[in-house]
């Protein structure tokens, strides 16, 4: 076997869901997902990002199997979600973004049958490690409508966890629910990850893709607008800011100042901001040298680093 | 096939008809019973009724038959219903299991339950006057075949509707009057020609007939005609789902 071959079949290998030229039209004409190809890797987690509408859960949908592709193909584990459904939901977990639960049965009686519907037989033995893990243990014989908000979404997520799943999808996993719990489920999230779990996330927050995820995915009107490994996009997109208190406002910039890209005044004139991309050669040292041999002295300096949210708006008000 | 995933579904659904007996099990079988008290037993007892058997004895396979259809209807639309209204119905169509076993699970659980309560009308019934069963295999077949088929037709009306109002459409606006019109309380031969040719269009007199046939060994119409339209009944079910499941139409658009 080449090296090459070697390569494509550990890359093939490595994929545990392809997708190749999914679009989606519903009935109404709506186009929720236009040409979409992308893979995720084994292992990751992986975050899709995009605002209301913007085809996430469509998509989703389509990989569990509650919503029917119009065209294309999606693989997990290399098996057809069409012609192989029995094996591909097998392989797959799902949190729904709502919360969606019958209120009349009990905390086991819940994941119980969640298990039973992927045709594995009861295990008391998962029943008590999943809900102990999700702090639902002593709440195990209470009815689902006697639940908070938040153990209401950690019994969505003990469910999805009931077919002991190689692929976990979290729509919209911690929309509502307050700062504690949702530090604790993206505890529970880098756990099942170091287990090998794949974890797809959709998510409003961008500090939790920030926090969690391997890699990124932006989707903006049905279209994937990028996709690539958080801290190089962080470095591609991200920029910084040295910004310089002036001990006297300036109207101008000085002329030893002029020619530099990414230098500005703000609009009191009371601070000097130099902006600059972070993989970019910062050009920091030469600034500071000029600035020392012009009229300007400054009182203050500090730094500012864009997050990921300031990245994500800007690619998807690019594409607004 | 995922047997242990349709037995799933079938149990969640059987637990859920023992969870509420009142609602599921006993209001159906009071009301039959009471049926029966005033029809059967009060009223019946006025009437010169010209047949081999009582008045009282000649309604309890109408009764129980008009049990079997309106119960099994109503199990299987709403049990497919209400997990569509609460959203939980994604469990199931993101799960392995084909179609055919989650329309199995819960029509064989709503027939199931309509079986149950048509037992409980016959042991009831049983309190009043002795009812003897002629051919039980096939008073069983009868019962059976009727309530698997409106089970079947209750899951698709349980797809169809998108709220509580056309849920109960069906059984309100057309099953009702058709039961009570399909000679539960009198013979065909007590009406005049017409309305005698008339109530020949209503599928329910078939099943009716069929069942009492099996009890009595009388009926007006032959029983093989009635397994025939009966049948019929039970494979336009099947196609219609085959449809709603090939296209996903409500379900997976």
């Amino acid at each position: 076997m080449t090296k090459l071959k070697k390569v494509l079949q550990y890359t093939t290998m490595n994929n545990i869901i392809t997708i190749q030229n999914l679009t989606k039209a519903y009935d109404n004409g709506f186009v929720a997902l236009k040409d979409i190809n992308f893979t995720i890797t084994r292992g990751e987690i992986f975050a899709l990002l995009g605002q209301n509408g913007a085809g996430k859960t469509t998509l989703i949908s389509i990989i569990c199997g509650l919503v029917r592709p119009s065209t294309g193909t999606v693989t997990v584990n290399d098996d057809d979600i069409i012609k192989d459904y029995r094996k591909t939901r097998s392989y797959i977990g799902l949190v729904p973004q709502e919360i969606t639960l019958d209120p009349f049965l009990t905390v086991t009686q819940t994941v119980a049958y969640a298990r039973g519907f992927y045709g594995r037989p009861r295990d008391e033995k998962l029943i008590e490690e999943v809900l102990t893990d999700l702090s639902l243990w002593d709440k195990k014989d209470n009815k689902i409508q006697e639940l908070s908000g938040g153990m209401k979404r950690r019994v969505l997520i003990a469910k999805a966890l009931m077919n002991e799943p190689e692929i976990l999808f979290l729509d919209e996993p911690t929309a509502g629910v307050d700062v504690e719990l949702r530090k604790g489920m993206w505890d529970m999230v880098t756990k099942l990850k170091n287990r090998g779990t794949t974890i797809i996330l959709t998510t409003h927050y961008i500090e939790e893709a920030q926090e969690m995820a391997d890699r990124i995915g932006v989707i903006a009107d049905g279209e994937i607008k990028i996709i690539e490994e958080k801290d190089a996009l962080m470095n591609r997109l991200g920029t910084k800011k040295i910004i310089l208190t002036l001990t006297k406002n300036c109207d101008t910039l000085p002329p030893e100042l002029v020619d530099f890209s990414g230098l500005s005044l703000s609009d009191d004139g009371h601070n000097l901001i130099y902006s600059y991309k972070k993989s970019e050669h910062t050009g920091i040292t030469t600034l500071l040298t000029a600035i020392k041999g012009s009229s300007i002295t400054f009182t203050d300096i500090q730094t500012e680093e864009s997050s990921l949210e300031d990245i994500f708006v800007s690619l998807t008000q690019k594409h607004e | 096939m995922n047997k242990i995933g349709f037995a799933t579904i079938y149990f969640k659904e059987m637990a859920r008809t023992f969870r509420v007996p009142g609602q599921t099990l006993i209001s159906p079988v009071m009301t039959t019973a009471l049926y029966f008290v005033v029809f059967g037993s009060a009223i019946g007892s006025q009437v010169d009724f010209n047949l081999e058997v009582s008045y009282a004895q000649f309604i309890v396979p109408g009764l129980i038959m008009m049990s079997l259809i309106t119960n099994s209807m109503s199990a299987a639309s709403s049990g497919i219903y209400f997990p569509r209204f609460i959203g939980t119905i994604y469990e199931i169509f993101s799960a392995p299991i084909s179609y055919t076993e989650i329309t199995l699970g819960y029509t064989l659980a709503a027939t199931t339950r309509a079986l149950i309560i048509g037992a409980l009308i016959y042991i009831t019934a049983l309190f009043f006057t002795p009812i003897p069963v002629e051919h039980p295999f096939i008073a069983l077949f009868f019962a059976f075949l009727t309530a698997f088929s409106f089970s079947l037709f209750g899951f698709i009306t349980g797809i169809w509707a998108d709220s509580f109002e056309k849920l109960s459409l069906f059984p309100v606006i057309i099953l009702t009057p058709l039961s009570f019109l399909g000679g539960v309380f009198y013979s065909l031969d007590m009406l005049p020609p017409f309305w005698q040719t008339l109530s020949l269009a209503n599928p329910v007199v078939y099943m009716i007939e069929g069942l009492r046939w099996s009890f009595f060994g009388i009926a007006m119409i032959n029983p093989l005609i009635s397994a025939l339209l009966i049948s019929i009944f039970l494979m336009i079910c099947f196609g219609l789902l085959s449809y709603i499941f090939r296209t996903g139409y409500k379900i997976k658009n």
